[in-house]
């Protein structure tokens, strides 16, 4: 998703509960048309746009809010607002307590 | 012996001094991030290696007899370059206030080889190419050599400092070869705001540059002062608006560079032109400057920072319509062109030429020297890796992250820091 879109996408997911996730600064390229930058008299095309990646662990029922809370908030309409993808998870372990599953990604308090 | 003088020549020797660091931010501020510290180190090394042979022999290869090329071995080891006045100033701030142009001059070069040069190579050449080429032109224009008989007008090195860095600059990028990536792959400046800073530092200390070459707290540094200020300002609106025409966007590289252009373009005329005039100049200089760029990057010359398109052109622009703007009534010497005098517009020519002809030619001999002794660059694989790594041991932005501390051998600097050593079983002796 958009870089720019970060923060309405976390007060989002705050707003539906969703607590623990992790966030990545990565580059990519989708469908957008490039940038053209110049620098003298180099003109280039920049053909790796910013974006971020969130990886959030949730248990089953908690699958829709967290999508929807996504799909809401880093939408603006044009190519490039990103993707959700939603994959199982094999196994979960908390290392602090050694719970495993459901228990592992249920928030404390 | 004139307090009002020494001391604007004092502030004007500081002031120049820190056109070279600015250089470094310049020129750094251009290159790939792995080779930022190598590339302000070029610079930084001038302050050094330069300054030193400047108090050794360069002062009196330049400043000293009267030959029509080369000045003599007189004030060699500074004999005789003390408290006792030169014009208006005690002879040793005389003697550091051209070093510092010994300096700047020899640091512009490095724009023209960055990335790619190794460094103690580099080191030999600043060091003799100071002594051998920049001292003989400083002596001809300044210290009464050839192109000073001939009446050549040069107010503060015009033709000097940037035809003579440029010339030197091309061809020294052409002895060493284009980088390796050079036309293949994009190279980016890493760091926009480094040289935006470096413009505007080199700006500052321009004043000294300039204004000071009056050696005096006087009206024609007043002039100078205010050309330096407004010549620049006229280069910096036309580029803008050649930005604009051509591309649709106002650069900031492109800004930082005009700056340069309009300050070099500016030095030879500074304080013999009315500030119209200067006006004039500027703007003007923009044009062949911003079109040689352009034409400079499609091309197999790997003058990486554009040292050519920027002092050399810019520089012979400036030297050329020195000749034409020259105004007696604002300098008391000597009309141009435009003031009914063409004579002096033929001189300036030849001056330039001239110039470019011997820095080029003696530019071209100790490269070669220097060649058949050591190699000049580092092989393609250092270069991949870049050269602050290879060169210097060091990287300008490291993250630390997978630093193992590898404790000094020498056995002192391990001694001085308390070691804990681990307990393996009887313990230590």
């Amino acid at each position: 998703m958009r870089p720019d879109k970060l923060n309405d996408v976390l007060e989002s997911l705050f707003h539906a509960d969703v607590r623990g996730l992790t966030i990545q600064r990565v580059q990519g390229h989708g469908g957008e048309t490039e940038r053209v930058e110049t620098y003298r008299g180099t003109t280039v095309k920049m053909e790796l746009s910013e974006k971020v990646r969130i990886e959030i662990g949730v248990s089953d029922h908690f699958v829709a809010p967290t999508v929807g809370a996504i799909l809401r908030a880093a939408r603006t309409g044009t190519v490039g607002d990103g993707k959700v993808f939603v994959l199982p998870v094999e196994k979960v372990y908390r290392i602090r307590t050694g719970e495993e599953d459901q228990a592992a990604v249920t928030p404390v308090g | 012996m004139n307090s009002a003088d020494t001391a604007w020549l004092l502030v004007s020797t500081a002031l120049v001094l820190l056109m070279t660091p600015a250089l470094g931010f310049f020129y750094g501020g251009l290159v790939r991030s792995k080779n930022a510290l190598n590339t302000m180190m070029m610079s930084f090394a001038a302050l050094g290696f330069v300054g030193i042979g400047w108090a050794l022999a360069g002062y009196s290869l330049a400043f000293s007899g009267d030959g029509p090329w080369i000045g003599d071995l007189g004030h060699a080891l500074l004999r005789g370059v003390d408290l006792a006045p030169h014009g208006t100033v005690p002879h040793v701030l005389f003697f550091s206030y051209q070093g510092t142009f010994a300096i700047i001059t020899a640091a512009l070069i490095s724009g023209a080889i960055v990335e790619r040069m190794r460094f103690g190579p580099y080191l030999v050449f600043l060091s003799s190419w100071a002594l051998l080429v920049y001292a003989p032109l400083a002596h001809s224009v300044w210290g009464g050599g050839w192109l000073a008989r001939l009446g050549a007008l040069d107010f503060a090195g015009g033709t000097v400092v940037h035809v003579n860095a440029a010339a030197a600059a091309g061809v020294a990028a052409w002895v060493l070869g284009p980088r390796k990536d050079h036309a293949r792959q994009a190279m980016l400046p890493h760091n926009v705001p480094f040289t935006l800073l470096g413009a505007g530092l080199l700006w500052f200390g321009w004043f000294g540059f300039n204004a000071g070459s009056a050696l005096g707290a006087n009206a024609s540094a007043a002039l100078a002062f205010t050309n330096t200020l407004f010549a620049p300002a006229a280069t910096l609106t036309v580029w803008t608006l050649l930005d604009f025409a051509r591309g649709g966007r106002a650069t900031a590289v492109g800004a930082a560079t005009a700056i340069v252009v309009g300050l070099v373009a500016v030095t030879p005329a500074a304080g013999l032109v009315g500030p119209l005039g200067a006006i004039l100049l500027g703007g003007a200089a923009a044009f062949p400057s911003y079109f040689a760029l352009i034409w400079r990057a499609r091309t197999r010359l790997d003058d990486s920072l554009d040292v050519v398109a920027a002092h050399g052109v810019g520089g012979a622009v400036g030297a050329l319509l020195t000749g034409v703007l020259a105004q007696k009534s604002w300098n008391g010497t000597a009309d141009g062109l435009l003031f009914g005098n063409p004579r002096q517009l033929a001189i300036q020519a030849v001056a330039v030429a001239a110039t470019v002809v011997f820095s080029g030619a003696m530019t071209f001999g100790i490269l070669r020297a220097i060649q058949a002794v050591a190699a000049l660059r580092s092989t393609s694989r250092e270069e991949g890796l870049g050269q602050d790594v290879v060169q210097h041991g060091e990287e300008a932005y490291s993250h630390g992250e997978g630093a193992i501390l590898v404790l000094a051998s020498t056995g002192r600097e391990a001694g001085s820091v308390p070691v804990p050593v681990p307990a393996a079983g009887g313990g230590g002796s």
